[in-house]
């Protein structure tokens, strides 16, 4: 583990005593975003915490799978958090609230259901941001090995040898 | 001579790609004593650095210098700067095929013939015939080792193919079974059996798909005859006052201009960069191009009707499991106009992986209606749709000038409109493959579009006379004597299968003519 892990997790749980909710992922102080269960933290460092929690929220959204944790929809966005995207996100982001204002609604995270926010985003799917933001999660969030399981996908066979012993044709209902 | 040759060396025959066209020829030429240079603008990737990661592997083969699209294809819009989903590197697409070897059907060389006329289409017969090209078919049957021929055995069911299988006999198919591959089905020539592994997109990393990279080019090198110039990408073709062609200009691997000289040229590198090429050799001789006294060059590019079917069922099927291509119906094939179109399709197991799945299922999609089919994906089916798509000039590879490559040279524009025949063809496949999941108790089906295509053809096609083709009946040239084409591109019509046998086929038969006509003086 090194230092900056380390100082991260120790904060976290700190942290996570003062959280304030900010739709189902909480911003914790300043500088983090923390899962409520303290499942998964990450600090942000270019973006606004309640902008990465937007972010979070979008590609959920977009993508939403029950059974796939928050972490993975993280892992795929957690890139724009950096000084190329910051100022792309931070519009987009603050455009999505403007469209979530313009349905009646606080902001796009305070809004409860997802069929409202998929009208939101529907307003918007053609615009440049919204088309980044998803054809980044094609590969961002598919391409993740560690999500692969949640859809059943095997993954690489050729180091086991491949299927040829290991139920290739295994399928018993047909 | 012997391998390396000079760049000075005119009497070499340069072949422009190592793939199923430029990686066999190349070989059979070098086999018969003749001096080959081989260019090939990629890398050499073999078996130990293929990987089963289709994101990797992509990124390791997939040819991704820049190309635009038009037209109302959905590819031009879903993957507008990636027409085709093909490979740079030694041994071409060859690396990625999925390995299906079928022969054309005896009507489909003759489509104009056979089929009338059909409004908006540029039909035309092959010169050659089924009968001429028999025995060359065995040849490459023999050379790839395809299943089902020469006594070799069929390749075992996988999941994804019985639940196929129950579907299309259930429909009353009776053509059905696990297909003609070039996968071994046992140990055949040095090479492995087919371990069902998946990922035979990525390149089989037991060499039990045939590839020429580690087949005819290693082969070819052994005699001494071939030398094989990676990342060499050439530029133009010149030519002397004559008419004839002299040689090629290149760059090499360090980005240096080279020229090497040449006796005969051979052009092989796909229906869209072989055209390009000619295209790019323009001079004041042959102002639109090399070869296009007809203005066929570019044109008539054809990609086959294609789709798939994928399908959800209420219980596994794993369908990634296994070979990813080893099941076809063959039924379909037929011609048979009472359908609503002319020529027909074949209906062939496919499977991809999650990350692909996610990028092909319907591509831009999102939201629920998207996300609940591939929550289903350890319970999917897959099939692909193959078929004759018709020939149009107006679908052609240019030169866009506005948007240039790495090497300052214009990029290829591939534009293609469906054929209201494609249409037809695909709505009836559709139905069809639809139909046939739905008979195992499919709970949803998928009528998937095309993908970025891989069987890219007809763009310097074949016809008995010049003025309506680019190459005559043994690819060579109408206008150049000493310049062929050896690849896709010389398709006089598409026909219904995948083309990898018969580009193998007829390679096998022009380095029987290339060398004839060497020891006849004539060349």
């Amino acid at each position: 583990m090194n230092n900056s892990t380390e100082k991260r997790q120790i904060t976290r749980r700190a942290l996570l005593k003062q959280a304030t909710a900010a739709g189902a992922i909480a911003v914790v102080g300043s500088g983090f975003v923390a899962a409520p269960n303290a499942a998964w933290a990450m600090e942000v460092e270019y973006l606004q915490p309640t902008t990465m929690v937007t972010l979070i929220q979008m590609a959920r959204d977009i993508y939403p799978h029950d059974h796939v944790a928050d972490e993975f929809y993280v892992a795929a966005v957690k890139g724009y958090d950096s000084e190329a995207s910051a100022e792309m996100i931070e519009t987009g982001i603050a455009a999505l609230d403007a469209a979530a204002q313009g349905n009646g609604f606080a902001n796009y995270t305070d809004t409860k259901w997802e069929r409202d926010r998929v009208d939101i985003l529907r307003g918007i799917e053609d615009s440049a941001f919204f088309q980044t933001i998803r054809g980044g999660l094609v590969t961002g969030l598919y391409n993740q090995k560690a999500v692969w399981p949640a859809f059943g996908f095997e993954g690489e066979s050729y180091s086991k040898g491949g299927y040829i012993d290991r139920g290739f044709d295994d399928i018993n209902w047909i | 001579m012997t391998a390396p040759f000079d760049m000075s060396d005119d009497s070499v025959v340069v072949v422009i790609g190592t793939g199923a066209g430029g990686g066999v020829l190349s070989n059979e030429l070098a086999q018969k004593g003749i001096s080959v240079v081989a260019l090939e603008a990629g890398g050499r990737y073999l078996p130990d650095d293929y990987t089963n990661d289709e994101w990797d592997s992509f990124g390791q083969l997939a040819w991704v210098d820049a190309r635009t699209t038009s037209g109302d294809w959905r590819v031009a819009n879903d993957f507008s700067g990636l027409p085709a989903w093909i490979v740079k590197a030694v041994g071409g697409t060859t690396t990625h095929w999925a390995g299906a070897s079928l022969r054309f059907q005896d009507h489909e060389w003759k489509a104009k013939t056979n089929y009338g006329p059909v409004e908006g289409a540029n039909l035309l017969d092959w010169p050659i015939d089924g009968a001429e090209m028999a025995p060359y078919y065995e040849k490459a049957e023999n050379k790839l080792g395809v299943t089902r021929t020469g006594g070799r055995e069929g390749l075992p069911g996988c999941n994804n193919y019985k639940v196929f299988e129950k579907g299309a006999t259930a429909l009353g198919y009776k053509e059905v079974h696990t297909g003609r591959m070039a996968i071994n089905s046992a140990e055949n020539d040095g090479r492995s059996a087919c371990q069902q592994t998946g990922f035979c997109f990525q390149g089989c990393k037991w060499g039990a798909k045939w590839s020429s990279a580690y087949t005819d080019i290693p082969r070819g090198e052994a005699t001494g005859n071939l030398e094989v110039r990676e990342h060499a990408h050439v530029m133009r073709i010149e030519h002397d006052d004559s008419g004839k062609v002299t040689g090629v200009v290149y760059k090499d691997k360090d980005g240096n201009e080279q020229m090497q000289k040449a006796r005969i040229v051979c052009v092989a590198g796909n229906s869209i960069e072989s055209p390009r090429l000619l295209l790019n050799s323009a001079s004041s001789m042959y102002p639109d191009g090399l070869a296009n006294s007809s203005g066929q060059v570019g044109r008539n590019y054809m990609r086959h009707m294609t789709g798939s079917v994928y399908a959800v069922f209420d219980k596994p099927v794993k369908m990634w499991r296994g070979t990813t291509m080893a099941g076809i119906v063959q039924d379909e094939s037929r011609h048979d106009p009472s359908r609503g179109f002319v020529g027909g399709y074949e209906l062939e197991t496919l499977s991809l992986g999650l990350p692909f799945m996610a990028a092909f299922l319907d591509p831009g999609a999102w939201g629920r209606e998207f996300t609940s089919a591939l929550d289903g994906y350890e319970n999917m089916a897959g099939m692909w749709i193959v078929g004759e798509d018709m020939p149009q000039e107006s679908n052609r590879v240019t030169l866009n000038h506005d948007v240039t490559d790495q090497h300052g040279l214009p990029v290829a524009n591939v534009h293609s409109d469906n054929h209201p025949n494609d249409i037809a063809m695909r709505n009836h496949a559709y139905q069809q493959g639809m139909a046939i999941y739905d008979a195992v108790g499919a709970t949803r089906t998928f009528p998937t579009p095309p993908y970025p295509s891989t069987h890219n053809l007809g763009t310097n096609r074949m016809s008995e006379n010049a003025g309506d083709g680019v190459v005559n009946r043994w690819g060579q040239a109408h206008d150049i004597e000493n310049l062929f084409v050896s690849d896709g591109s010389q398709f006089t019509t598409g026909a219904a299968e995948n083309p990898t046998l018969t580009i193998v086929a007829l390679a096998i038969r022009q380095a029987d003519r290339i060398a004839d006509q060497m020891n006849k003086g004539n060349l």
